[in-house]
């Protein structure tokens, strides 16, 4: 089975964000980066099933230089090979954009499968894959918790609201979104760091996918990002441990009359 | 072509409109009544599948134009390739201005196929929007609700925007002075096009815990760090006389078992108190805890989303404040 992972980098969960001069996104230049959470079991579903039905798993990573860092990640965790997607015209995809890039690359690759994390941790759209599917014509379902290959087809436990699941069954090729939690992702090892320096990796910019600009026109635009105007009315408390205890327990005791 | 108009996609499930159908037609409603535009809503499924017969009628009795019902046996189960293929129609032969979602499962599985196949964008997961004349600007969060977007649509519409859960109130949906028309709509769709086969719908192993009924909760979340300080969270519950819950990364971890989670995926609970322990709080979580009537959090992070819901909060590290609290919760109590 040809599994192709689709990897985003984001910023790292416990980074410091500061919004840019012109309030159009983060300063990206002192903050570190992570591969996006959801993907990152992406990628582990794909390593195990190629560990158990065989194959291959390519990544592919549209981003800047720095994503080179996840990729990297990826084939010293057992990626076979990579797709880096990158074009400084790349810049500010949405999800549309980042799907037709993905597209194009995917396309010649010809997967039998392509997995994505359900939603990316940075605009958490939850629509670049199930775009990507569309793009590719392939079978997709989302919000994955479980896969089983049978064949030519699979079967997947799909996460439904409020604690139920549904299983279904599609037919290869097809493309399946995954949530976080569907397995306990690996970490890399040493030998896999070693290997990983000699696995192929190809860069391609838009040029080599044969796109211009016009074929990945935004949709929608962010206009800025700014932080919410808050709503509630917390009381925050502050002091040593001691007197912030004493004064909650009043507070548990006389307003929210709890104790 | 129709006139210009809102249309609204009325979610169903086990012969109900769901919540969130009710939230996206209070939605549609208020951007109608905003752009001075007629709103209409649309079903979409199987009269013969059980339940479904009545709805149509019963979404009807909001203030509408009309409601369209779209109909086949390939739709009596939903399938995102039949959805997507029978609002496509629609949306196609209609060009509504706008189309309004709710940010279900279900929507998140199908809308962003529909809006590739239709060539339009898809604005998903927004909190509300800012009619500025002739623009609409959508306010959604990123970064896991550390920051707020504007984000308005590029390109000819239809627009596609869904709402998040919550949003919009489905109590403040508009009732008609008489029940709108009901326009039943056959859909041709061929078996083959549905390549995903859906099976039985099933809840894991019965709900062991169940925290909709506790009274005191204390929940733990990423800034817990080891399974080993889970004992201190446990030991606030006991001193609170609360059951322990927990955010989904603990539970995917493992750490505690899923019947312990609180969100969007896990149980939605109404405690009179909810102590939120190294929480974040984003969205999926708050769904599943907006209803407690007093919130405690402590995260030492002070921009984190949970101070948003909390009515007490306490931006330190839990570790040094929580085995204090437990002390003076214990004497309290014993005086």
């Amino acid at each position: 089975m040809k599994i192709i992972v689709c990897l985003k980098q984001v910023p790292a969960r416990d980074a410091v964000l500061r919004i840019n001069p012109a309030g159009t996104w983060v300063v990206s230049a002192d903050v570190s980066f992570e591969i996006n959470e959801p993907d990152i079991y992406a990628l582990e579903e794909g390593l195990r099933l190629k560990e158990k039905h065989g194959g291959e798993v390519v990544v592919a990573s549209l981003g800047p230089a720095r994503a080179q860092q996840a990729i990297k990640e990826a084939l010293a965790k057992g990626a076979d090979r990579a797709l880096h997607l990158d074009d400084p015209a790349f810049e500010n995809l949405d999800a549309y954009g980042a799907a037709k890039v993905l597209a194009k690359a995917l396309e010649p690759e010809k997967p039998d499968l392509v997995l994505t994390g359900l939603q990316s941790d940075d605009l958490g759209f939850a629509q670049t894959g199930v775009i990507l599917a569309e793009l590719l014509g392939l079978a997709h379902s989302t919000i994955i918790m479980e896969i089983q290959a049978q064949g030519a087809s699979l079967r997947v436990k799909r996460e439904l609201e409020g604690g139920w699941f549904q299983w279904l069954e599609l037919p290869l090729p097809a493309l399946v979104t995954i949530q976080s939690g569907i397995n306990k992702p690996r970490y890399a090892t040493l030998p896999g760091i070693m290997k990983a320096k000699t696995r192929p990796l190809k860069k391609l910019s838009a040029a080599d996918l044969g796109l211009t600009p016009a074929d990945f026109r935004p949709r929608q635009t962010i206009l800025k990002i700014y932080v919410p105007a808050k709503r509630a009315h917390t009381e925050f408390f502050e002091g040593s441990p001691k007197e912030i205890a004493a004064r909650l327990v009043d507070k548990l005791r006389n307003e929210a009359r709890v104790l | 072509m129709m006139p210009d108009e809102i249309l609204i996609f009325a979610e169903h499930a086990g012969g109900k409109l769901t919540r969130a159908a009710w939230e996206a037609v209070s939605a549609g409603q208020q951007l109608a009544r905003d752009l001075a535009l007629p709103a209409s809503a649309c079903i979409v499924g199987h009269v013969g599948a059980e339940g479904l017969a009545p709805l149509p009628a019963e979404l009807a009795s909001a203030d509408l134009r009309e409601v369209l019902a779209l109909d086949s046996p390939q739709l009596a189960e939903y399938t995102a390739e039949g959805t997507a293929r029978a609002l496509g129609e629609t949306i196609r032969a209609r060009q509504p201005r706008f189309v309004v979602f709710s940010h279900t499962y279900q929507v998140r599985d199908f809308a962003p196929k529909l809006a590739a196949s239709l060539g339009c964008g898809l604005i998903s997961d927004c909190l509300g929007y800012r009619n500025e004349g002739n623009r609409v600007i959508f306010v959604r969060q990123v970064f896991q609700g550390k920051f707020s977007a504007d984000v308005e649509f590029a390109g000819p519409s239809p627009w596609l925007v869904s709402f998040q859960a919550g949003a919009f109130r489905r109590d403040a949906v508009r009732r008609g002075a008489s029940p709108a028309k009901v326009t039943a709509a056959a859909v041709a769709l061929d078996a083959a096009a549905i390549r995903v086969k859906p099976g039985e719908r099933f809840r894991e192993a019965k709900q062991a815990v169940d925290l909709s009924q506790a009274e005191i909760i204390v929940a733990v979340g990423r800034g817990i760090k080891a399974l080993e300080h889970l004992e201190l969270a446990k030991k606030l519950a006991e001193a609170l006389g609360g059951e322990l819950g927990a955010s989904r990364p603990i539970c995917d971890s493992g750490w505690l078992p899923m019947d312990r989670q609180i969100g969007s995926s896990g149980q939605t609970v109404a405690p009179k108190l909810y102590v939120a322990l190294g929480i974040s709080g984003a969205i999926q979580h708050q769904v599943g805890m907006r209803g407690s009537k007093t919130v405690l959090a402590i995260n030492k992070d002070k921009e984190a989303p949970i101070f948003e819901v909390a009515t007490y909060g306490v931006a330190s590290d839990l570790f040094e404040i929580v085995p204090g609290l437990i002390e003076a919760i214990k004497k309290a109590k014993g005086s």
